[in-house]
């Protein structure tokens, strides 16, 4: 496996990508057949149906299975974030997700994501650090106590889930590193590895969001203790279409912040860039806090649907809560900002 | 050799056929619950992708038969036509069923203030036109206003594909592509259309 270790490959490339809009080729097209096929809505008529779907027609109503191994977590269950709503069934959570390393449609990163290789891995924590670190797959779940955290996720696309993740806050490692006084944010950084991610490797699999996927924190907002380094869900380690090994949850912010498949931590003194706004600034901001008072420019956040238990008639659309219902914990960080400018 | 009307009748069969079969297939997938995790967006995008696509069918139907010298096959338009309205139809009602969940105030609100939502309604609500006024008997009692009426699928041509295209976070490969298509489509009538264009 290799890591990249360019960190701010993501801002030198951007300009290439961009222009890259008026170079589409058939070729392009081709080579994701297997997309288009699907996204034509006429699969059934065409040989090359999604390989998950073609298990479905064989054993009929039997999902395919998820060959990833996931194992058995121990963690302490407190009760300082308890939330009284009812869990997205785990089913749900991890066969609809965004990790476009994987694919844009939401049953890709479960149906590409099975073969994903998470060991070894390593966790580097660098920057403003009195000491550097460097976690491997086992250092993630034996460094630090285990905790369970059943947290809402609400995405920018107005859907929203409720996980238990386990895992640990991100300031208790942030803690051990040491941070100087001298640093304002805190950069993440994905695993880039096309070889494993196919969405890395093509431009149209990959939704044109320039690889490695960066995120970032202010200082202040990665100290909250609500920010949390989930490594597991549902009590296990994470599957690989949630972000294995380890990934960032934080729960007032909208779920692209949450970055997965975390390779870099690197705490710094200014304002790092984040994939969607490079992508599109005008949409997505650093911030990304969820609000529903401030639009999408293409659609209301103003409600979202509860992705919940139940089929297809259980739906229901929920009014969105200010900084996703923990205003309590993180209004205080934004208290002198201008949250329509700084979205 | 000429397609006879034996043949316009298999190929209307095997036309029916094609459209109907992707709906069970997604009912299917569905009742199986494979769907992904959220079924909701995957029959909003599914049924979307196939209104499209039934347009793309429709109006290439013209072409074809003026190529290939096949008077018969404009028959198959109306067919195809009431296809593309029935795939909009489910894809608006899944829309408003399960994703709205029937928040009409909210519908409205949207469709005043979102773009892409706007293009949408605008191109179903000529899709909707077009196909109670598809009937023969309507047809012949329309005379001449039929054929102008029945001219503006052109316009949801361009509306659809751009109703797409501003819908999607950032996959717009895809949809860049359907909006060259069906500019290529609307292109190929430049002599039918141009004297509606004002001339200059």
């Amino acid at each position: 496996m290799t890591h990249n270790t360019r960190f701010t490959k993501g801002i030198k490339r951007q300009s290439a990508w961009d222009l890259a809009d008026n170079q589409v080729t058939p070729e392009a097209v081709f080579k994701d057949r297997r997309n288009i096929v699907k996204a034509l809505g006429l699969g059934a008529l065409g040989a090359s149906i999604p390989g998950y779907v073609q298990a479905g027609l064989f054993d009929f109503g039997n999902k395919s299975p998820s060959t990833f191994t996931t194992s058995p977590l121990k963690f302490a269950q407190p009760t300082a974030f308890a939330i009284p709503d009812p869990l997205t069934p785990e089913s749900k959570v991890t066969r609809h997700n965004n990790f476009y390393e994987f694919g844009t449609s939401k049953q890709d990163p479960f149906d590409n994501a099975q073969g994903f290789n998470v060991n070894p891995w390593s966790l580097q924590i660098d920057g403003l650090v009195d000491k550097p670190i460097t976690l491997d797959l086992d250092d993630l779940t034996k460094r630090f106590a285990l905790e369970e955290r059943r947290y809402r996720l609400r995405c920018v696309e107005a859907w929203s889930m409720v996980v238990p993740w386990v895992g640990f806050s991100l300031a208790s490692l942030l803690k051990e590193a040491g941070v100087k006084s001298s640093a304002t944010h805190v950069a993440f950084e994905t695993l880039f590895d096309p070889d494993q991610m196919p969405g890395q490797k093509n431009r149209l699999m990959g939704g044109g969001i320039h690889y490695p996927y960066v995120e970032g924190l202010t200082l202040e907002e990665a100290m909250n203790p609500l920010a949390f380094l989930a490594i597991g869900l549902y009590g296990k380690t994470l599957p690989p279409q949630n972000g294995a090994p380890i990934r960032l949850v934080v729960p007032w912010k909208y779920g692209f912040k949450s970055i997965k498949s975390i390779v870099k931590i690197r705490v710094m003194d200014k304002q790092p860039p984040t994939s969607w706004n490079q992508l599109a600034s005008h949409e997505y901001g650093f911030y990304a806090n969820v609000n529903p008072e401030v639009d999408h420019p293409r659609w209301s956040q103003a409600s979202e649907r509860s992705i919940g238990e139940g089929g297809l008639f259980s739906a229901k659309r929920i009014p969105t809560q200010m900084f996703n219902g923990y205003g309590e914990q993180v209004a205080g960080l934004y208290k002198n900002l201008d949250l329509r400018k700084y979205y | 050799m000429r397609i006879s009307p034996r043949g316009l009748w298999w190929l209307k069969g095997g036309l029916h056929i094609a459209f109907i079969l992707p709906i069970l297939y997604l009912a299917y997938l569905v009742l199986s619950d494979n769907a992904g995790g959220d079924p909701v967006q995957y029959i909003i995008h599914f049924t979307g992708m196939g209104a499209l696509n039934s347009l793309l069918a429709a109006l290439l139907v013209s072409p074809l038969a003026k190529y290939f010298k096949q008077g018969l096959l404009l028959q198959t338009r109306r067919l195809i036509g009431l296809y593309v309205f029935a795939y909009a139809t489910l894809h608006i009602t899944a829309f408003i069923s399960l994703d709205l969940l029937f928040a009409w105030a909210f519908l409205l609100e949207e469709v005043i203030k979102r773009p892409y939502i706007l293009v949408g309604a605008v191109a179903y609500s000529i899709l909707l036109l077009l196909s109670v006024t598809s009937f023969m008997m309507v047809r012949k009692k329309m005379g001449k206003r039929w054929q102008q009426l029945h001219n503006w699928v052109y316009l949801v041509a361009l509306l659809a594909p751009i109703h797409f295209y501003w819908s999607v976070k950032s996959e717009i490969i895809e949809p860049s592509i359907y909006i060259v298509i069906c500019v290529v489509l609307v292109y190929l009538r430049k002599q039918k259309l141009a004297k509606y264009l004002p001339q200059g």
